[in-house]
């Protein structure tokens, strides 16, 4: 079977197309450009389309199916209402699938579910990723906190360090949120960074 | 304790109400609590409300009708308890298209363009592409209407393409379409990108042609009915709010905001207050219906709106009229759900749910069921009237 996916996100399309690899029989192609999306798929002749539901062509690849219809191998979106779950589940992770006319159904729900999977594990992996970059963003507010105090107050190192510590525990607020007022405070008085 | 909504829509100018709903705390009032989604095609809008990520969206009307009809994926019944807006949609060109058949410049009128597009196109030595936000949008209706009713055939003379309205200009800029027909901001975004003029506003074609929807699938209207119809009270409140020239600055920079429109505030004023550049460095256009709002009933859905576009959609789509398929598009609009809403509060009602379209020449009082309604001139450009109890009649005599 013949796979096209289409996504914007080049870094997503290729953990799908990875995912997929794993098939038997199954040839896959990426599309990341919105530009002559639909000549390519026209020329790829995909069984089946999958597509992340954020991306702004939606419209348009649906027109193109519908006007396909005359041809002989008419796409429609995946909706077999026998498998409503598994259509839920594939809006939920964010994908969409168009399949051709009489493709065996039974042949499409792994393959779906398969790419729900992947989609997921890409979010999961983009939350980890901006809970990375939250972290790094964290610790380097702290330590400007740190010197800052240090600076102004005459503390050592450690001791600039409990302070905002016990600030943010007196507070009940984060270290990292204790430092960022610290540094938004000093900004804000002109202080000179 | 509110309850929450959740409602999906698209970037447009015409998503406001709900949005300034929210923003202006009417929803809160109701006891409320708003939540958007934002989404960039009307299949992902369409979906989010199918499969429960939202309750509610703003939706392109012959959407809500399609869906409810199955045409394109199985039949699920949809309800529109409230219109959104009418109109706001233009009709941009290439300025090399833009100087064949609107020489002078300025806002052209619906019927010397379209004759002039129709000897630019037997001249042209290819057909002309136009681009439309989507097959069931009042925009493809429109254009087509136009378009035909100027001798035009779409689809033999004229090809007519999808195009997501974020990417119109760019669309326009490369070539890929001559124009196109979309809401605000975006025709205005090729004005100022100067790869396009306007020509003409749907208001021109139709001058109370219904728009945006508030659509919600019945079951969930049903389930829900108290929430919603305190959110169309909300929604009432925010369309008042909206035409009101003190609010204009401070809307348009709400709706600029990258989760709302995401779109430059003076743009977004243009079209809220029915003043538009037609042309790169042009003066402002003021044409006063460009987006009608909250007057004269504007947000009523009237049954014969639903059954207008049901015959548009017979008309360029489906192979044949059904007059059970009728009765269900009809059913579509839920000028029911709004008067219960609406009923004991400071809003006028009509005493009709359907009317015959484009049938008022000047100003005219209407029956009300409450408070005091009188409906300005409604016509389409050709002159001709749709009364919805005579579909079939009105199908056989268009051209």
């Amino acid at each position: 079977m013949r796979i096209a996916i289409v996504d914007e996100s080049a870094a997503r399309a290729a953990i799908i197309q990875e995912g997929l690899a794993g098939l038997d029989d199954c040839e896959t192609t990426v599309i990341t450009e919105r530009r002559g999306l639909i000549a390519q798929i026209a020329a790829f002749e995909p069984d089946i389309v999958l597509m992340d539901l954020g991306n702004p062509s939606r419209d348009v690849l649906e027109e193109y199916f519908t006007v396909s219809k005359a041809l002989a191998k008419p796409i429609a979106m995946f909706v077999d209402e026998s498998d409503e779950e598994s259509i839920a589940a594939s809006v939920d992770a964010g994908v969409s699938a168009y399949v051709v006319d009489g493709f065996s159904k039974h042949r499409i729900k792994p393959l779906l579910d398969l790419a729900v999977r992947r989609f997921n594990a890409f979010s999961r992996l983009e939350t980890d990723l901006a809970e990375a970059r939250g972290q790094l963003a964290d610790r380097a507010n702290i330590d400007k906190a740190k010197r800052l105090l240090m600076n102004s107050r005459g503390l050592s190192e450690p001791e600039a360090y409990k302070e905002l510590r016990s600030t943010a525990m007196r507070s009940s607020k984060r270290i990292a949120d204790v430092a960022e007022a610290l540094l938004i405070a000093e900004e804000l008085l002109g202080g000179n960074r | 304790m509110s309850e929450r909504l959740k409602i999906g829509f698209l970037p447009l100018v015409d998503a406001a109400l709900p949005i300034l709903a929210k923003e202006h705390g009417f929803a809160a009032e109701q006891g409320l609590d708003l939540e958007f989604v934002r989404d960039l095609s009307w299949a992902t809008v369409l979906d989010r409300l199918l499969y429960g990520h939202t309750d509610a969206a703003h939706m392109i009307a012959p959407l809500a009708i399609a869906t409810t009809l199955g045409i394109g994926r199985p039949a699920r019944q949809m309800s529109v308890p409230f219109v959104l807006g009418l109109n706001g949609n233009a009709i941009t060109v290439s300025n090399d298209l833009a100087e064949r058949i609107q020489p002078e410049g300025g806002l052209g009128q619906a019927a010397p363009v379209g004759a002039r597009l129709a000897e630019t196109i037997a001249t042209l030595g290819r057909k002309p592409v136009f681009g439309v936000v989507h097959r069931h949008s009042s925009h493809n209706y429109m254009l087509r209407y136009w378009l035909a009713a100027c001798g035009i055939k779409p689809d033999r003379d004229i090809d007519i393409v999808t195009i997501a309205p974020p990417f119109a200009a760019d669309a326009l800029e490369s070539g890929e379409i001559d124009g196109i027909c979309v809401g605000e901001p975006w025709n205005s975004v090729a004005v100022e990108r100067g790869v396009g003029r306007i020509v003409l506003t749907t208001a021109q074609i139709w001058r109370r042609g219904v728009e945006k929807v508030l659509a919600v699938p019945t079951a969930k209207l049903e389930e829900r009915r108290g929430a919603f119809e305190r959110l169309i009270i909300a929604m009432r409140k925010a369309g008042e709010h909206f035409v009101d020239p003190a609010n204009w600055n401070v809307n348009a920079r709400i709706l600029s905001r990258p989760e709302y429109v995401g779109a430059d505030p003076a743009l977004i004023l243009h079209a809220i207050s029915d003043r538009l550049r037609l042309e790169k460095g042009g003066e402002l256009v003021h044409f006063p219906d460009f987006m009608f709002q909250y007057r004269e009933a504007a947000n009523f859905p009237w049954v014969s709106q639903a059954a207008w576009l049901y015959a548009q959609m017979v008309r360029w789509d489906a192979p044949h009229f059904d007059p059970a398929a009728a009765k269900r598009a009809m059913g579509v609009f839920r000028p029911d759900v709004y008067r219960a809403a609406l009923t004991g509060r400071d809003a006028p009602l009509p005493g009709a749910s359907s009317k015959v379209e484009g049938g008022i020449a000047a100003p005219t009082g209407v029956g009300a069921q409450q408070g005091r309604l009188v409906m300005s001139p409604d016509n389409f450009f050709d002159g001709k009237t749709f009364d919805p109890e005579r579909l079939e009649d009105y199908l056989a005599s268009l051209p």
